[in-house]
């Protein structure tokens, strides 16, 4: 009996583990293709040099020197740029907050997340490197967000992205407008959505000053909350916010809330970020937008606009673009920021909001989104310019290993689809109109 | 004097619309091409299109065709016929997704073709001025997938307050569905496949019932002097009109295709099926899964509105290919594009956005254009009118300020009847 048990408690810390990781490979230099390395010009010769994982050189092809010993792969007439960074994305066959109520910020959506869902594999065929899986936006606040690396693998542990501490990193998701005005006890208007909101943040403040004051006592010491918790790591700036919001009123609800709880705050979608933009500005406030082919599908969306991004890139606004996958295909990555261009942003602007800045809003922009000496080697090779609807990627590599190569009959299954491409999970977003997977 | 002049020509084309009944008096209008797509012979490099009254007076190069003199003069780098969305719900699906925007689908009943889509067509939906921006001047819109029959379609251009205005082709197509979308909940028919083409063979036998009983008593008044005749008099009578069976009457005549929404194979297996039983013109519409069975289908002589080549690919669609489109088209069947049907956002696709997916996957660029134009036409019968730059031809056209599938190009104009109808580069 004891030997049994003995056993499962093995089996259970295997389980627990995650996938051995290979070692990290040996240099290698990519040699010929354009190089856009986002913080600095474009390259039109380059070597992008990579050894353990990391960038250890970037730059023309003439002033770079090849280490000994380093792979040298000839990659003429292609484009590399760093991995793509998608702030908003929802594949996994995620299931974050359930029905009991608008606010809970002890969920965490990793314990929900199936790493071998197929969408991970056409996010690496769309470029994709990191992501922000977050739940959905049918409540106030609706769990703790993860950022993944997509590295591959079997089990939630391989795709960590994990700060100096060792911890998983992530931000927390909020919404505001219609999507979470719902039955009791979800809130009936505006005003009372973000009383609610208050009321929480309020009850965190007192909770954590509690905490603090009775450090050493632990009599006094409230039980542990981990609701609370949650708050409190968003009022001590620790986590993110990334916060649903469409409406011109609602982004300047957001901003208010922030304002007077003093949590680090992303604003997504901002459908009507355009009429806001310099109040947007003003504050400081970074956005990650959503590009779609046609507005409606709900009154908040009724005007959107591609010129959103430009009018936020000209307000001096640091704008990121997501996916929303499965809003967007993360395949089609790339094209939500070519038709921002197309709406009037730079080009530069528009290649920062794939990868810098996004990045940045999910406190990675020192470790990737640029091709730069020391960046984790995160990069795609593409066929061509990154905004043509002709080009390709050809191949993803994250911290220097392929994670992704079109030539491959699997992956180009994946990129392309056809048969056997399927079965991978719709996201569970809990109780708001236009549900996912409705067939239509 | 000169207002004199200006005003004349004025008053006499307003004659002229007057005299022929005419409700525009569309101006001379020359379009210049850097490279015009005419999809009615080879391209041609700095081409124009004159227009005239509203038709297409003219085509070709600069040096061969003189602009006249007060005729306004468009200038775009590309070129094209208007594009034609081939299967769509706009107009009848609008913007808000609230309640009373949506009537592309009427859940009463599993079978309803007599639900026409032109009492039901909102030409003032914003998504119609949307989808005009981008150069599409033609649609085929009309009751949505998602019962085994919801209704009938019309096809109109992307113009005009009233349905009437806009119209092309008041009915143009039954819609029916197979599998996923057409399942009814908790014990309603249909539950399951089986149902669903049990239903819609049974529909059809009634159908051919009515017009037997239709045919075999004509209309004539019974004398009723005698009583006990008039039971066998009733039952001489024809049968009462049955709008359903009449419509359903008009797809068996092959006067009416019936356009059936089949993503699996087993699904375009079995509309392949029926149509071989019952003979009537088969439009598929989605096809995700054509490709694998693309030689039956090319056997069958069935044309395609594929998918949206960027439809989500869950359910009913998860094997759909990027290169579908391409596959079907290269087997030698004939394909157009459709934007689909959309229950969230974006409330819809773009046509001229789907196919040029297909053109970076498969299809060449001429292969592309033509599935939104010619040969979406021809699919739709109506190539007499629209779908190519011709002489005589509706004056629809597209402006580009470069290749029109490429993610950054903008469409800078479009023409509908000769008028400009969205001028906005977009």
């Amino acid at each position: 009996m004891a030997r049994v048990f003995c056993t499962l408690v093995v089996w259970g810390m295997l389980f627990a583990q995650s996938t051995p990781v290979p070692a990290p490979p040996g240099a290698f230099a990519l040699v010929g293709a354009r190089i856009i390395p986002i913080n600095g010009e474009e390259i039109e010769k380059g070597t992008l040099v990579v050894e353990g994982g990391r960038i250890t050189a970037v730059g023309k092809a003439d002033a770079v020197t090849v280490p000994a010993g380093a792979e040298r792969v000839d990659v003429t007439g292609k484009v590399i740029m760093p991995g793509l960074v998608d702030t908003h994305n929802h594949i996994g066959g995620i299931g974050g907050a359930d029905s009991s109520g608008p606010i809970q910020p002890d969920i965490r959506i990793y314990d929900s997340l199936n790493p071998l869902d197929g969408g991970f594999r056409r996010a690496v065929a769309g470029g994709l490197t990191t992501l922000n899986i977050m739940p959905g936006s049918g409540h106030l606040l609706s769990g703790q967000t993860v950022y993944v690396k997509l590295r591959g693998g079997r089990v939630i542990e391989d795709l960590f992205i994990r700060d100096a501490a060792g911890a998983p990193m992530g931000g927390m998701k909020m919404a505001n407008g219609t999507n979470s005005i719902r039955e009791p006890p979800f809130p009936g208007t505006r005003g009372k959505s973000a009383a609610l909101v208050r009321e929480q943040y309020v009850k965190a403040q007192e909770y954590r000053d509690k905490m603090k004051r009775n450090a050493d006592d632990a009599d006094k010491r409230p039980a542990r909350d981990l609701a609370m918790e949650g708050l409190v790591e968003v009022l001590d700036r620790k986590r993110m916010v990334h916060h649903h919001t469409h409406r011109a009123d609602d982004i300047m609800t957001v901003l208010r809330l922030s304002r007077e709880f003093g949590f680090r705050v992303v604003l997504h979608h901002v459908t009507e970020a355009w009429k806001v933009a310099d109040e947007i500005a003003r504050a400081g406030v970074p956005c990650s937008v959503i590009v779609v082919d046609s507005p409606g599908g709900k009154l908040e969306a009724k005007e959107i606009r591609f010129s959103t991004c430009a009018v936020l890139e000209k307000a001096g606004v640091k704008v990121a673009i997501h996916t929303d996958d499965w809003i967007n295909d993360s395949r089609l990555f790339l094209r939500c920021a070519a038709i921002a261009v197309r709406g009037g942003m730079t080009r530069a602007g528009a290649l920062r909001a794939l990868t810098q800045a996004g990045a940045e809003m999910l406190d990675l922009g020192d470790r990737i989104g640029s091709l730069e000496k020391g960046k984790e080697a995160d990069f795609v090779i593409l066929s061509g310019d990154p905004f043509s609807v002709y080009t390709k990627v050809l191949q993803t590599w994250v911290e220097g290993r392929k994670v992704f190569d079109r030539d491959l009959p699997d992956d180009r299954l994946h990129a392309v689809g056809g048969w056997g491409a399927g079965n991978d999970q719709v996201p569970y977003f809990c109780c708001f109109d236009g549900h996912a997977g409705d067939g239509q | 004097m000169t207002l004199r002049i200006r005003v004349l020509p004025v008053c006499m084309a307003a004659l002229i619309a007057l005299i022929c009944g005419s409700s525009a008096t569309a101006q001379d209008l020359a379009i210049r091409g850097g490279k015009v797509y005419t999809m009615a012979g080879p391209p041609i490099e700095k081409g124009i299109v004159l227009v005239r009254g509203g038709k297409i007076a003219a085509v070709g190069p600069a040096a061969s065709v003189a602009i006249p003199a007060g005729a306004t003069v468009l200038d775009a780098a590309v070129v094209t016929p208007g594009l034609i969305d081939a299967r769509s719900v706009v107009g009848l699906s609008g913007l808000l997704n609230q309640k009373q925007d949506q009537d592309q689908l009427e859940s009463s009943s599993a079978i309803q073709p007599e639900l026409r889509a032109v009492d039901a067509y909102n030409p003032l939906d914003p998504l119609v001025d949307w989808l005009r921006s981008f150069g599409i001047t033609t649609i085929h819109t009309g009751h949505a997938p998602g019962e085994l029959i919801s209704g009938q379609t019309l096809i109109v251009k992307t113009t005009g307050k009233t349905v009437e205005e806009a119209m092309i082709v008041e009915s143009a197509a039954v819609a029916a569905t197979l599998a996923g979308p057409a399942r009814r909940e908790s014990s309603k028919s249909p539950g399951t496949r089986g149902k669903m083409m049990a239903m819609l063979r049974t529909e059809l036998l009634k159908a051919q019932e009515y017009q037997r009983k239709r045919a075999a008593k004509p209309a004539s008044a019974p004398a009723p002097d005698k009583e006990k005749d008039k039971e066998a008099d009733k039952e001489k009578e024809p049968p009462e009109r049955n709008l359903r069976n009449e419509v359903l009457l008009r797809v068996l005549n092959r006067e009416l295709p019936l356009m059936i929404f089949a993503q699996r194979v087993q699904d375009i297996d079995s509309a392949l099926r029926l149509q071989a039983e019952f003979k009537f013109e088969l439009w598929l519409e989605g096809a995700a899964e054509g490709y694998a069975v693309k030689e039956k289908i090319k056997a069958a002589g069935i044309p395609i509105i594929v998918h949206p080549s960027m439809q989500r690919a869950v359910s009913e669609y998860e094997n759909l290919s990027f290169e579908n489109a391409a596959i079907l088209r290269h087997a030698g069947i004939p394909v157009a594009f459709q934007s689909g049907f959309e229950s969230y956002v974006p409330k819809t696709r773009v046509v001229l956005f789907e196919a040029g997916i297909a053109a970076a996957n498969g299809l060449t660029f001429e292969e592309t254009l033509a599935a939104i134009t010619i040969d979406a036409a021809k699919l739709l019968k109506i190539d007499g009118r629209v779908g190519s730059l011709a002489e005589g031809k509706d004056a629809d056209v597209a402006l580009y300020d470069g290749d029109p599938f490429e993610y950054t190009t903008h469409c800078v104009g479009t023409v509908i009847n000769g008028k400009v109808a969205s001028s906005e580069a977009r």
